[in-house]
């Protein structure tokens, strides 16, 4: 982390412009991420492209008319309360599984990620069924709650499937924290609320930063949930625009200021996130001994089971409901699985993509910090920020331009699949490597390791936590994912997600709920199976 | 770097693996759901030996990707939930004109005047209602009656939906800006409930929140159909009352398609008796063509040509004029 000072001395006679750049980066880190960066300005340019049609009397009155103003503060004020909320069911959750004695760690960790599988809308039907006079609660037990709606209704929905964004990078940060600093502070006569506030908490900012920016641009380009809570944020006219008024110019306009706004939110967080983190000495990173919970335990369970209960319990229940109403036939549930391997077929590679693009735009922006290096890492997050609708456009107008033979193609699929979600591999990955110095690379250099080898001996068993989570997160999203489906896939590749659509949306619940089921159930599994296999 | 290898492997054989197009194979974009347009695909297929590619997605944002695509296309076929959308893509020029003969025999209220999409099914606007809490008294008589007293805060509407503004456009065409203008602010100040679409209203209905709901005609049968005491009931308002406008599902060809003659013949298949019995017993819309047995859930075909607006759908293109009209409200 001391680069930046040392560039700055060496570089004094040196131009601008080699001030800018990095020095000394090996090709097999800039090559990836400078494909990284040229990938995400194809949609920049076609939003551009688009802008320039608009003709100037429609541009005023749709794009500069008050109420965006009100559409952007409802969205602001969603996504503070999202970041709120989901930091107060994260990080207790994040801290038991980590740093206590509390029982069955592994089987809580994987329930901290499970409710990342459940659809937005599916979240959201659960929440809107249970309240209501024939609402679920009120048939089963004759108890009434006001419907669930609005702003509280989003807000709910929203966090019940983000919040697993946060405690996955907390999780990650805690449980690679260097146990010696804590114990230091502690022989140094601090109490332990001062060594959570002036120890702990700085070395976890990173994580809970990278958490609250994915789960807020999250919020800014959600439509599903909002819209169903009948939320009116800014999403909400974007989809409005090309759904109601199959129009694309308007729609590129306010994808552009929607961009505008989630910008300033990346470039925040890379004003509060440079800090310097270490370790103590020079020794191996110790993991803390667990803090016996005693009698806290009887506040640890009753707030897990409270969490659960809502965030997994709730849609498996609206789901379990669906499907007694009405039994669907048999063969629905026959094919499930082979619209399964599709949606997986797809969702695994992507994954993978994105996480073997975020390694080497993590070590750029970790090992080789300059302005140029930061600005190459963010764009990343450009992808990610978009609407999903605009970068499948983008992506349509792309491919049919300079590569017709990709168009609608797995290859084409799994691409934009990558660039949508690039951001949540960047993460863990990058946290992850902050926690590791650079001396063990160096010192695997030294000892004529290539990069191949350095990466397979010394890097890799160290980022493998972040490199699983990042997988994790990618394959989940892209298991629920629908606009850019309806746009790339190939003609009649129908995933679990299209089908639940184009049930759902026809009013056909029970015959949607197997396959909704199937989202939930298979990437809960897949989950379960990749934490197991990242070790200790 | 081992995973940058795999994945370069992954993402080249499924390049290869791509499916190549056969000649006698049609691409659909299918705006409606795969359920009901799947069993029907089946049997084309299977009479005629054309195979059939089905992209199923939202209508409107299939209607954005012909746009987005232009001539390079790979579709044949465009199958959307509403004539709205079929007026925007018919507009941008995208689609090809349809044999005159495809429209012999049908009622005129299914025919489009630019003669480049036909309805393959229809269904009506109605007003669903709670038999608990409204009296037969207090049924409208017209779509203008909601905006009264009495039904202040009881009425749900959908105005995102792109059936609602179908019908405003509609509306707009028989009784002019200004009195729709006036009809849209006396329900919104009547406190009318925003719903984002039909089904969620029907369930607002059983579940207390609304009395009312301006809904299409076959969500409730589906609701029915699952749940024999459902508490809802629909009807339609007085006789050509534009409240009970009839839209429909349509299908065209893309103007791009090489293989123009296999498409017109999946639409003569789609107007057959055997899909049009299909579309009304199983997924409770109306045919377009007579000779058709009725479904006891719905109400009489005859009857509902009786009731309909007299509304020609190819002037409900102008779907931009109702959304700065819906903007200008504050609705959407």
């Amino acid at each position: 982390m001391t680069r930046t000072n040392s560039t700055s001395i060496h570089s004094q006679p040196a131009s601008r412009l080699q001030r800018l750049l990095p020095r000394h980066v090996p090709l097999h880190i800039l090559l990836p991420s400078l494909v990284v960066a040229a990938a995400m300005l194809v949609p920049l340019v076609y939003l551009g492209l688009r802008a320039f049609e608009a003709d100037s009397a429609t541009l005023v009155d749709l794009v500069f008319r008050p109420r965006n103003l009100q559409l952007l503060i409802n969205t602001l004020a969603l996504a503070a309360g999202v970041v709120v909320l989901t930091t107060v069911m994260a990080f207790p959750l994040a801290w038991l599984v980590t740093r206590t004695d509390i029982r069955f760690k592994r089987a809580l960790t994987i329930m901290g990620v499970i409710p990342l599988a459940v659809p937005g809308y599916v979240m959201a039907y659960a929440l809107i069924g249970l309240g209501g006079n024939y609402g679920v609660l009120a048939q089963l037990t004759g108890i009434q709650l006001p419907r669930i709606q609005g702003y509280v209704g989003a807000t709910l929905a929203l966090s019940l499937y983000t919040f697993p964004y946060l405690f996955l990078n907390l999780r990650t940060a805690l449980s690679g924290l260097d146990g010696n600093l804590e114990e230091s502070a502690r022989s140094l006569g601090y109490s332990q609320g001062e060594i959570l506030r002036k120890v702990t908490l700085p070395h976890l900012m990173p994580s809970l930063m990278a958490g609250w920016l994915v789960i807020t641009l999250y919020v800014l380009g959600d439509f599903g949930a909002v819209a169903l809570m009948r939320y009116e944020a800014f999403s909400y006219a974007i989809y409005t625009q090309y759904s109601g008024a199959f129009d694309r110019i308007y729609a590129a306009w306010l994808a552009i200021m929607l961009l505008v706004v989630a910008a300033s939110f990346v470039m925040l967080d890379s004003l509060v996130l440079r800090r310097k983190l270490a370790r103590v000495g020079t020794g191996v990173a110790r993991p803390l001994r667990p803090t016996p919970l005693g009698r806290a335990r009887w506040l640890a369970w009753p707030y897990l089971i409270v969490l659960f209960g809502v965030s997994i319990g709730l849609p498996v229940m609206i789901l379990g409901y669906w499907l007694l109403l009405a039994p669907p036939d048999m063969s629905f549930f026959a094919r499930v699985p082979g619209t399964f391997l599709r949606s997986a077929g797809a969702a695994l590679p992507a994954a993978l993509l994105a996480a073997a693009f975020a390694l080497p735009l993590a070590f750029l922006t970790v090992r080789y910090r300059s302005p140029f290096s930061t600005l190459i890492e963010r764009s990343a997050y450009i992808g990610y920020a978009l609407p999903p609708l605009a970068l499948g456009l983008a992506m349509v107008f792309f491919s049919l331009r300079t590569a017709p033979f990709l168009y609608q193609t797995l290859a084409l699929l799994i691409i934009t699949w990558a660039m949508a979600s690039l951001a949540l591999a960047l993460g863990p990955i990058r946290n992850s490597l902050l926690q590791t110095r650079p001396s063990m690379e160096q010192a695997a250099h030294s000892l004529g390791h290539g990069p191949v080898s350095t990466f397979i001996h010394v890097i890799f068993p160290r980022l493998r936590r972040g490199i699983l989570a990042g997988v994790v997160l990618v394959f989940v999203l892209c298991m629920k994912e629908l606009p850019i489906t309806f746009l790339l896939a190939p003609t009649g590749y129908t995933t679990l997600a299209v089908t639940v659509f184009t049930r759902t949306s026809e009013g056909m619940l029970a015959e949607a709920a197997p396959f909704a089921a199937a989202i939930v159930v298979f990437s809960s599994l897949s989950v379960g199976l990749l934490l197991t296999k990242e070790g200790k | 770097m081992r995973k940058t290898l795999f994945t370069a492997t992954a993402v080249a054989t499924t390049l290869l693996a791509a499916p190549l197009a056969s000649a006698a194979s049609l691409t659909l974009y299918s705006g409606r759901g795969e359920s009901m347009v799947e069993p029907i695909v089946k049997q084309f297929e299977k009479d005629t030996g054309i195979s059939v590619q089905v992209r199923y997605g939202d209508t409107a944002q299939l209607a954005v990707l012909l746009q987005e695509e232009g001539d390079r296309s790979p579709a044949d076929l465009y199958w959307g939930q509403d004539a709205g959308a079929m007026g925007a893509i018919s507009q941008a020029g995208l689609l090809a004109e349809l044999p005159a003969d495809i429209y012999e025999g049908l009622p005129t209220i299914y025919t489009s005047e630019t003669g480049s999409w036909v309805a393959a099914s229809g269904r009506a606007r109605v007003v669903a209602y709670s038999p608990e809490r409204v009296d037969e008294g207090e049924l409208p008589e017209s779509v203008f009656d909601l905006t009264d007293e009495r039904y202040e805060g009881r009425v749900g509407w959908a105005p995102t939906n792109g059936s609602f503004q179908s019908f405003i456009t509609a509306m707009r065409l028989e009784h002019g800006e200004e009195r729709t203008r006036e009809w849209l602010e006396g329900m919104r100040d009547n406190d009318a409930v925003t719903f984002r679409n039909n089904s969620t209203q029907v369930q607002g209905i059983a579940d207390g929140e609304i009395d009312f709901g301006l809904v299409n005609n076959y969500y409730l049968p589906r609701f029915q159909a699952s749940d024999e005491e459902f508490p809802v009931e629909q009807a339609f308002f007085a006789e050509g009352d534009i409240g009970n406008l009839v839209n429909v599902a349509g299908i065209a060809v893309v103007a791009s398609s090489d293989n123009q003659e296999e498409a017109v013949e999946f639409i003569r298949y789609l107007l057959s008796p055997a899909a049009q019995q299909y579309f009304t017993t199983n997924v409770y819309e109306y045919p377009v063509t007579r000779g058709v047995i009725q479904n006891p859930l719905l109400e009489d075909s005859d009857r509902l040509l009786e009731v309909a607006p007299e509304i020609d759908l190819d002037d409900l293109e102008d779907l931009e004029g109702t959304l700065n009209l819906l903007r200008d409200v504050g609705l959407l």
